[in-house]
């Protein structure tokens, strides 16, 4: 590598090759080991308990902070709006306009941001704390596949209770705007509700929950994936969980993008909810 | 400590019939575990296992001795088929494993126990629900009356307390308990094969003696085949029909106790005598 006779020009290309090779190494391991987690849940047995468990962890756990943030998320974007659309004298369309941003977007990845720092640091540091201590290997020594038995009650629960975490999130969002609108500027509730539920339309919420589910597989899957691969005792238990937040955080806000892009002939098409041109 | 191993020479001990593979096809039969110039390398860092070649047989218990950081926890893994060779052949049974698919894997795992360098015990679970574990989730034909039953005769086998020690998580119990556990859970299924990874490291002198006295009693109790990772040469000498010595990734010496007494091999010679010197 030090070897001088080796142009700069070179060393460029592999100091910058480098962390390419290893981020394609790295996303095919991902991909064999998401082809391992969709074998293993359609193969029995059906492990009801374990999901039931990761149900309540993941959905129950996430509860306070979703309800939280989901209402202060609907507060200021309902503040915010609120003097936005005053400069224009469209006050009227405050509510439907943080509605619609909450359903197809700030629910599902906000709630992915929760998750992800809540649960996904959970099974990146419980599954790399199982690697690093041979309680994996002792599974799998025992007849019973880790991965069907840790990560796919994990898998399902994520994608089964992200939709549910953001419907609260989004539902304690509108409360957050019906305070700004009614309570705080004085607009006729009927009015704020028949303006809110006229100008959205279902597949605004269809997106959300398609966003949701995607998020879920997403968040769960990678943060197993490097919590299942740890090594290197407790530093690399702790690094497991730095990048499972991390990297599904990042995943989160990229796949926003491409799913919001993906969607727009499918569920938005027609209407006043197509775009222009 | 001479003394100690000769008072224990003239115990009868089966001659390890060969040296290598068994090429010239020796009956299957004789061996439960056939390993046959397997090579392993992680990544691209160096070569773990060098052609390990060696075989099991029947009823026998054979020892691995070695410094740290040999490859004997890799080979061992590779015999249960937890890592996959990137070279040569693992049989179990007659069988070969290195070629199997996960189903194929779980069937032939179930000839297995396995006691892990630390016990592995899931921290998630009471020590009874780890020991019961393996029952529940491959003896459907058992009523938890039965596991119940099943549970604490183990827990007795293992002069443990199922209603005091199974009440407790395995963060609770000292290293020697734990390890007894992870005996008892091992066993559960009644395996023909029981591998040990250093069962007794990290024990005092009396407890790893226990250590040594259950892994002679499963063995006679279960006729099991059995396979002990140490770095205890007493321990080793107590329990060993046969031993290998493993030094980087290569079985530098086979045999015997007298064998590996009479072994000339420096690095054998050195580590009897740094074993020696320092526990005299
Ligand atoms: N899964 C793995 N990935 C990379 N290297 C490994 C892995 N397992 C073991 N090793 C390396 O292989 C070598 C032998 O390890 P091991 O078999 O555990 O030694 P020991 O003889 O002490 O049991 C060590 O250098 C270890 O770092
Ligand atoms: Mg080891």
């Amino acid at each position: 590598m030090s070897d001088k006779s080796v142009s700069p020009f070179v060393r460029l290309i592999e100091a910058l090759g480098q962390p390419v090779l290893s981020f394609i190494e790295g996303l095919g391991e991902y991909i064999l080991f998401l082809r391992q987690v969709f074998y293993w849940t359609f193969k029995g047995p059906f492990r009801f308990r374990l999901l039931l468990n990761q149900l309540a962890d993941i959905g129950y756990g996430a509860l306070f902070i979703v309800v939280l943030t989901g209402l202060f998320t609907g507060l200021v974007i309902g503040l915010q709006s609120l003097v936005a659309f005053a400069r224009f004298s469209a006050e009227s369309l405050v509510g439907p306009a943080t509605l619609i941003a909450l359903a197809r977007e700030l629910g599902p990845v906000f709630t992915g941001l929760m998750v992800s720092g809540r649960s996904g640091s959970g099974m990146a540091t419980e599954l790399g704390t199982m690697r690093v201590t041979e309680q994996i290997d002792a599974l799998d020594s025992l007849a019973v596949n880790p991965i069907q038995y840790l990560v796919v009650p994990r898998t399902i629960a994520s994608m089964v209770m992200m939709p549910v975490l953001v419907s609260i999130f989004t539902g304690m969002g509108f409360l957050g705007a019906y305070f700004i609108v009614v309570i705080r500027s004085g607009t006729d509730p009927g009015i704020f509700f028949e303006q809110s539920f006229g100008m959205t339309d279902p597949p605004d919420f269809i997106e959300g929950y398609i966003k949701a589910v995607f998020f879920g597989f997403l968040i769960s899957t990678f943060s197993c994936f490097r919590g299942f691969f740890a090594r290197g005792g407790a530093r690399g238990v702790g690094q497991a969980a730095t990048d499972a937040v991390v990297f599904s955080s990042v995943a989160v806000f990229i796949a926003s993008y491409f799913i919001t892009e993906l969607l727009q002939p499918f569920l938005h098409s027609n209407g006043f909810n197509a775009l222009p041109g | 400590m001479m003394s100690m191993f000769e008072e224990q020479l003239h115990s009868m001990v089966p001659q390890m019939s060969e040296e290598g593979p068994s090429k010239e096809g020796a009956s299957t039969n004789d061996y439960m575990i056939e390993v046959d110039n397997i090579k392993k390398t992680f990544g691209n860092g160096p070569q773990i296992l060098k052609g390990m070649s060696v075989n099991v047989q029947r009823g026998e218990t054979l020892v691995v001795l070695g410094g740290s950081g040999m490859g004997k926890s890799v080979l061992m893994k590779h015999i249960i088929g937890l890592l996959k060779p990137d070279e040569g052949s693992i049989k179990v049974d007659g069988e070969e494993i290195t070629t199997m698919g996960p189903t194929e894997l779980k069937r032939v795992r179930a000839k297995f126990g396995m006691v892990f360098q630390n016990a592995a015990l899931f921290d998630s679970m009471s020590n009874y629900d780890n020991v019961a574990f393996p029952l529940r989730e491959h003896r459907k034909d058992m009523s938890e009356a039965d596991i119940d039953k099943k549970v604490r005769s183990l827990f007795d086998m293992f002069t443990l307390d199922a209603d005091i020690h199974g009440r407790q998580f395995p963060s609770e119990l000292s290293g020697g308990q734990r390890k007894r556990v992870g005996l008892a859970r091992a066993v559960a299924l009644d395996p023909q094969i029981v591998l040990y990874d250093e069962p007794t490291t990290g024990l005092d002198p009396i407890t790893t003696d226990q250590v040594d006295q259950m892994i002679l009693d499963a063995q006679k109790a279960l006729k099991v085949t059995s396979i002990v990772i140490s770095h205890d040469i007493a321990s080793a000498f107590n329990i060993a029909d046969n031993i290998i010595f493993v030094y980087y990734g290569e079985i530098i010496a086979r045999g015997t106790k007298e064998d590996m007494l009479k072994c000339e091999h420096p690095f054998v010679q050195e580590y009897f005598k740094t074993w020696i010197d320092k526990n005299k």
